[in-house]
């Protein structure tokens, strides 16, 4: 802030308290004009005001709070611009992305700074990482199959993924379910881990203008024939002669890009598993529009070591039965 | 119980009449409509999947209802009273004085219509109300002011009495709040956006929010307190400079305290810091008002045993205390970390305005209705005395309710596993929660049901024959 507003800000808070500190020590001695402990002589509808002194607890009370104010003040940032003698921030303010948070963080370090987040982060780091890391060497199939891997993994999930593919990990419209043993990705070990280190970005574009309205009409029936529904034969035999447009991504047979070792993310259509829905009007929505899906990278935010014991528990989540490898 | 007959002075009690009723009655439906939302967390059927009768639209209803219509008339009732008599002077303007209570009551009409509806402005608290209405309200508040002051300045008195400095200092500050805090762009006649933004449109909120429970219901209601204690207790104020001392410090203080609903937020350290320095100097200022309304009781704690309207004026001091203790302890930015978000939040709400700012409205309207009605006493000294277990074993089951649930919820989201993760999922802390929820809304039934009891106590005392109820004879 500029040093107007800073002046301006130290100067209120200070007056304010000097301001108490004044009126109580006034008003410690007798100014009211009679003795003490008899009325002032002022009488309002029959209620008069004895001039009695101040409780000794009650003001010895007040001038410790104004000498702890002093003291805030002075360690603490509170007084404008001024930073405090213990040199003490919350955290990293204007920070703009990542880059500049962990430039911030190594620069407070060397600047001797007390910085409470980064200290916190250091703290939890120091007690927990240690709790993650001695997963770390052994192999996801591995921990797959262990009890205490998995109830961290469990808890790393709760705590992360829960949000958008829920707490039984069944997902929700545009968040796959985990639980099935279907994959836009693949589900073994290292695939799991490179999702959820990496990220995944999935795009399906929006053919409403190039089909048209009977276009997708046609498409809608041809793509839900795939999955063995009853459709107007007509229409999905129109539909197929288009197909060519979708194959590059979902394969000619439809059955996805994972079936051709492809990394697009494009669903398996022959199935009846539907992330966006499998009603006419859901999949008719899907061919218009386009849809977005994107899984975060959590390399960063979460770390190797987590991300390790995780992708062991949802290796593990569509195996539930097995009790070993 | 003391009935001083005016000095020669016609006062204007009409107005007073108006507000003192309302009182009661907006009491009965802003408590009522915090039962049924008891109810609704308990039981969430009984939204009946109806939009308007939903939580988070009667929520903000509830709480306009009980701070604006509740409390802010009995206000306006014991102010226009206390002024009146304590200045030996009718009232000033008597004319805008009838307006504002037409405006007043139109205001509280309007937010019955509108909140429901879902119109409002849902991210200020305690300010809700969309601009057409905020317009009525700065209208009436600064007639309100001239009312107010105009009285103080023909008054027949030569020294202004210590509750009209409260009175005044929550006069001119909740004017300047409301504007301020309102300040909005209207883009139709529903629906306006506030001019701040961000982190600062956030602090001007909570400079509001904070000071709606410093000035209206703390500085507001200890001018009630200075005037009917003293009153009801036949003795003399305490300390005429502790009354000096605790308001001056109490309203320099308080304006600065609001950042402390902001700990760990986007807002600045430094404004954090002064908050919560500010918040907890003011809990020694704070206590000087009870301190002053307690020891007015000396010599004469014995009519606390047999007058239950006292007892209301004594308790509320009590909570008020409490209550006054609590908050700067909440704004200390470590407990913070443990009560924000929790129902210690709410249950210290509750402490204050059932405790504190509900008892001694009470206790004022029962001092007051036979005295505005020609009468000697209330129609039932015994219903008074029921009204007032009913409240305080609702207003204990209330707070002991929250404090348990508040504080076991911030216990349970800040427990880590050895791992480091969290050890309960949120629904587990809100599965704990629920039998308190329960037990909040138990006292919350007792404390309506007080209510009620006040209603008829109120309607058979207006009801009965000019001078016909006559005063209970003084205890030696």
């Amino acid at each position: 802030m500029s040093s107007f507003w800073s002046y301006w800000i130290a100067i209120l808070s200070i007056g304010c308290i000097v301001f108490c500190t004044v009126i109580l020590t006034w008003n410690l001695k007798n100014h009211v004009g009679v003795k003490e402990g008899e009325a002032t002589g002022h009488e309002f509808d029959g209620i008069e005001e004895i001039n009695n002194p101040l409780p000794k607890w009650w003001t010895y009370m007040f001038y410790a709070t104004i000498v702890w104010s002093v003291y805030y003040f002075a360690a603490y940032p509170g007084l404008g611009n001024y930073k405090g003698f213990l040199n003490w921030t919350s955290s990293n303010q204007g920070i703009k992305n990542l880059a500049e948070s962990k430039a911030a963080v190594e620069q407070n370090k060397l600047d001797g700074k007390n910085v409470q987040l980064d200290r916190e982060y250091d703290a939890a780091n120091e007690t927990y990482a240690k709790e993650f890391a001695k997963y770390t060497s052994r192999d996801i199939l591995d921990l797959a199959y262990d009890t205490n891997a998995l109830k961290v993994g469990q808890r790393l999930f709760l705590q992360n993924c829960a949000q958008c593919h829920g707490s039984d990990a069944r997902g929700q419209r545009g968040f796959p379910n985990l639980t099935d043993d279907d994959w836009l990705y693949g589900g073994t070990p290292d695939k799991i881990k490179e999702t959820l280190l990496y990220g995944r970005k999935a795009a399906m574009p929006a053919w409403g203008e190039a089909l048209g309205e009977q276009g997708v009409k046609e498409m809608t029936a041809y793509v839900l024939s795939l999955s063995g529904r009853k459709v107007n034969d007509k229409d999905a035999a129109a539909g197929k002669m288009k197909f060519g447009m979708c194959a590059a991504c979902h394969g000619a047979d439809g059955k996805g890009s994972l079936a051709h070792n492809l990394p697009f993310g494009a669903p398996n259509l022959t199935d009846n598993t539907w992330l966006y829905g499998g009603s006419h009007g859901a999949v008719e929505e899907t061919l218009n529009k386009g849809r977005n899906g994107q899984m975060p990278a959590f390399k960063e935010i979460l770390g190797e070591d987590k991300i390790h014991i995780i992708s062991a528990y949802v290796y593990r989540l569509s195996r539930p039965e097995e009790s070993s490898k | 119980m003391s009935q001083t007959k005016s000095l020669n002075v016609d006062y204007n009690y009409t107005v007073v009449r108006l507000f003192a009723v309302t009182t009661v009655m907006w009491g009965i439906v802003g408590m009522g409509l915090g039962v049924l939302l008891a109810a609704q967390l308990y039981w969430p059927a009984l939204n009946f999947d109806t939009a308007w009768f939903t939580y988070s639209r009667l929520r903000p209803l509830h709480t306009n209802a009980v701070i604006f219509a509740f409390g802010t008339s009995a206000l306006f009732a014991t102010s226009y009273y206390v002024v009146q008599r304590t200045c030996q002077v009718r009232l000033f303007a008597e004319k805008l004085a009838m307006f504002t209570f037409i405006g007043w009551q139109a205001v509280i009409i309007a937010a019955i219509i509108t909140l429901p509806q879902g119109i409002g402005n849902s991210s200020k608290e305690y300010a809700e109300l969309e601009w057409p209405i905020d317009i009525l309200i700065a209208v009436v508040w600064i007639s309100y002011a001239v009312v107010f002051f105009g009285t103080l300045v023909k008054r027949n008195t030569s020294h202004i009495y210590v509750a009209n400095w409260f009175y005044g200092g929550f006069i001119i500050t909740v004017a300047a709040l409301h504007i301020v805090n309102s300040m909005a762009v209207p883009v139709s006649f529903t629906k306006s956006y506030s001019v701040y933004a961000g982190a600062v449109d956030a602090m001007v909120q909570w400079w509001y929010g904070h000071n709606a429970v410093g000035f209206l219901l703390t500085a507001g209601f200890l001018g009630m307190m200075y005037y009917f204690v003293p009153k009801q207790a036949g003795r003399p104020v305490y300390s005429y400079r502790l009354s000096v001392v605790h308001f001056w410090a109490l309203i320099a203080l308080y304006i600065w305290a609001g950042s402390h609903h902001l700990h760990y937020t986007a807002l600045p350290d430094w404004t954090q810091s002064v908050g919560m320095v500010m918040s907890v100097i003011l809990f020694v200022p704070s206590w000087g008002g009870m301190i002053n309304g307690i020891m007015t009781l000396s010599g004469a704690w014995h009519k606390l045993k047999t007058d239950p309207i006292l007892r209301f004026l004594i308790v509320s001091l009590s909570f008020y205390g409490m209550s006054t203790f609590e908050g700067p302890m909440m704004a200390i930015k470590s407990v913070n970390a443990l009560s924000h978000y929790t129902d210690w939040t709410v249950g210290h709400v509750h402490s204050g305005a059932l405790g504190w700012v509900a008892m001694v409205s009470i206790g004022a309207i029962y001092h007051l209705i036979p005295n505005i009605y020609n009468q000697g006493r209330m129609y039932s000294i015994k219903l008074i005395n029921t009204h007032f277990w009913l409240h305080t074993i609702g207003v204990v089951l209330y707070i002991v309710a929250m404090w348990i649930s508040g504080i076991m919820q911030g216990m349970m989201w800040r427990a880590v596993n050895t791992d480091g993760t969290l050890t309960y999922s949120f629904v587990q802390s809100l599965e704990a929660s629920y039998p308190f929820y329960l037990m909040r809304f138990i006292g919350g039934c007792f404390v309506v049901t007080g209510m009620l009891v006040m209603a008829y106590n109120v309607v058979k005392t207006i009801r009965a024959k000019d001078g016909a109820l006559e005063p209970v004879a003084e205890a030696a």
